[in-house]
């Protein structure tokens, strides 16, 4: 009797784990059948799922209209510039507030995150003033300046939580056995924070890779990276669903990869406090 | 050499004072445990030993010198965690040897040493494994094989055994104290369990409330308390501790009688009478818990059974040069 509640059980919770796994799937899957259709099969009603007349020629039209790889190359410099800037400045900080902290270390910390709060358009006319004056408009430096300030206080926060699990006891333990501070993080806390740093450093990767507000503010042309590449779909002349869709497509496809290789590893990174 | 001394050592966490000036002499390969209550300041103690907090003042001497400003990696100490504290993501192998890389030990003498070390803990077996992939005492002798391999002055155990179940700490007990005689290694060891602190040490440290109560081999501690605190806190049951006119006829304020040093009669005739209220046998002893009317609850021990249950009345004979005397302050009167 237990026994088949159980496999029911089973049966229900699976069942409905899948079910919510593709809901959360389904637009992604719903925009890379549409980059395959006619513009008019795109947004035919009532629309087909499988059944219409396979095509490529968006991907075509939309290759000969913009050059995807200089906007892929700039998605690339921006989200990994920034990313890797970010990681570089978080860790010594989350490091120092999380094995010595203050009695500010606290409010530090809580500071930085409602920089967050703010939305970011209320500062978009000074942040474009200055850029414009300093001729950082459309530039990749520009915006890698932007996104790593932009995701500094996650990356932070994020580290801070990793380092925090770290046992002192084991640090104490390095330390007795001799090692300097310079090799106890190199032997000892690196290793141990290695699933936290990647974890990390992916979540921005994707975050900064994603970011659409400041690069299709603050980028035209030169600088500019996928997001604004996919915009350029939904133009005034009008919405092009099929060629939107492939452009999108296209614009995650690198990450959609990198995610996938990497879902292990940011999985357990994730949940690195829950199940230790 | 292993020789250290504390000189009016002092801690304080902000307006805390958690340890009130302590003086030590540890010899040189003798076993020392601190014990007390807990949240004495034992761990703050051996910490400030290890180096793993600064001093508020005095002054500690390893091998007569001052090490107050010498980071713990350079002290030549090796400290077991109650936690185990292994590093989790090296081998058995690599957690001992950790020690002897960070000195620049060449790297055949290391496997050598490594190698040494887990057979004489019996974890040769275990030496290409991960922390998680062992039991809690294998965990344990891993630390303490991380300790010894590094041959340090001395050995700082923070409670190695509390994690480990009754039967297994006992075993461990006995290993820890055949290790360091065999080496000869000085060793402070830190726990809250008496019989620990008794069977393991030359010397035992009683700690209250950040002082040192008394310095003493464990059977000095136990004939000679130097106060009421050391007095109930060494041996078990408690001492029992009677006030009032039957401490006055002794010349004390308190007087005080171990459970095993009160003989027990059935309908006996002098000493203290009372009626059985508790009788726990254990087969080999007999505990008595007895009210005794002026005398208040007193607890005796007799060595085997005497088939006494509650309601049967008793009389209790102390052994009048087995009884502790005290002073209004707590203090020892010593005759
Ligand atoms: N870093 C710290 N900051 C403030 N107070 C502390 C700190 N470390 C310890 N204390 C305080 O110092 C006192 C002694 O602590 P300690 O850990 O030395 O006790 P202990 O004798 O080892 O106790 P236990 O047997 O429970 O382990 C406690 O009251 C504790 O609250
Ligand atoms: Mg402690």
């Amino acid at each position: 009797m237990a026994r088949m509640v159980t496999t029911r059980h089973k049966v229900i919770s699976t069942v409905a784990a899948w079910l919510v796994g593709f809901l959360i799937f389904f637009p992604i899957l719903w925009m890379v059948l549409a980059s395959f259709k006619t513009e008019l099969e795109a947004f035919a009603i009532p629309p087909s799922f499988l059944f219409f007349h396979w095509t490529t020629e968006n991907y075509v039209t939309v290759q000969e209209r913009s050059d995807y790889l200089h906007h892929a190359l700039n998605s690339i410099i921006i989200a990994g510039g920034s990313t890797l800037i970010a990681m570089l400045i978080a860790i010594p900080a989350a490091w120092s507030m999380a094995f010595s902290p203050t009695k500010r270390t606290k409010d530090v910390l809580l500071w930085m995150l409602s920089t967050k709060m703010m939305p970011p358009v209320g500062v978009l006319v000074p942040i474009y003033l200055i850029y414009r004056n300093l001729g950082l408009l459309d530039t990749r430096t520009g915006l890698v300046f932007i996104l790593c300030l932009g995701n500094l206080p996650i990356v932070i926060w994020m580290l801070f939580t990793y380092f925090k699990e770290i046992p002192k006891d084991i640090l104490e333990a390095a330390r007795m056995d001799g090692a300097t501070i310079g090799r106890e993080l190199i032997y000892v806390l690196t290793p141990m924070a290695v699933p936290g740093l990647a974890s990390t450093l992916l979540l921005n990767l994707i975050l900064a890779w994603n970011e659409a507000f400041w690069t299709l503010n603050l980028s035209t042309l030169e600088a500019a990276p996928l997001t604004v590449f996919i915009a350029s779909y939904s133009s005034p002349e009008g919405l092009f669903w099929a060629k939107l869709s492939a452009a999108s497509t296209l614009a995650i496809a690198p990450i959609l990869v990198l995610g996938w290789f990497s879902q292990r590893q940011l999985v357990r990174g994730l949940t690195f406090g829950a199940v230790k | 050499m292993g020789q250290i001394t504390l000189q009016g050592v002092q801690k304080s966490f902000g307006p805390v004072h958690i340890i009130k000036g302590a003086d030590l002499d540890i010899a040189d390969g003798s076993f020392v445990v601190f014990v007390g209550p807990s949240g004495c300041g034992k761990t703050t103690l051996l910490r400030l030993i290890a180096g793993l907090e600064d001093v508020t003042g005095g002054a500690i001497l390893i091998d007569g010198r001052n090490v107050v400003d010498v980071p713990p990696a350079k002290r030549g100490l090796s400290m077991v965690f109650q936690s185990y504290a292994l590093y989790p993501h090296m081998s058995v192998r690599g957690n001992i040897a950790f020690g002897l890389k960070m000195a620049g030990v060449a790297r055949d003498e290391i496997s050598r040493k490594v190698e040494a070390a887990a057979a004489t803990l019996n974890l040769t077996p275990y030496l290409d494994r991960k922390p998680r992939e062992l039991s809690g005492g294998q965990r344990q002798r891993v630390a303490i094989g991380r300790a010894i391999v590094r041959e340090p002055k001395a050995f700082l155990f923070d409670e190695p055994l509390s994690n480990l179940d009754a039967a297994l700490r006992v075993q461990m007990r006995l290993e820890v104290t055949r290790l360091q005689k065999q080496l000869g290694t000085t060793a402070i060891y830190v726990t809250h369990d008496q019989v620990e602190a008794m069977t393991m040490a030359d010397k035992i440290v009683v700690l209250n409330a950040g002082k040192i109560e008394q310095y003493g081999s464990p059977l000095e501690l136990y004939e000679k308390p130097n106060n009421l605190f050391v007095a109930g806190f060494i041996g078990s049951p408690k001492m029992n501790f009677i006030t009032g006119e039957p401490a006055h006829q002794h010349g004390a304020m308190t007087i005080g009688v171990r459970p095993e040093h009160l003989k027990v009669e059935r309908d006996g005739q002098g000493g203290w009478h009372g009626t059985v209220s508790v009788a726990e046998h254990l087969g080999s002893d007999t505990f008595l818990y007895v009210d005794a009317g002026p005398q208040g609850m007193l607890t005796a021990r007799y060595v085997g059974e005497l088939g006494l249950s509650p309601g049967d009345k008793v009389s209790l004979i102390p052994e009048s040069a087995r009884i502790h005397r005290f002073d209004d302050g707590g203090k020892a009167i010593r005759a």
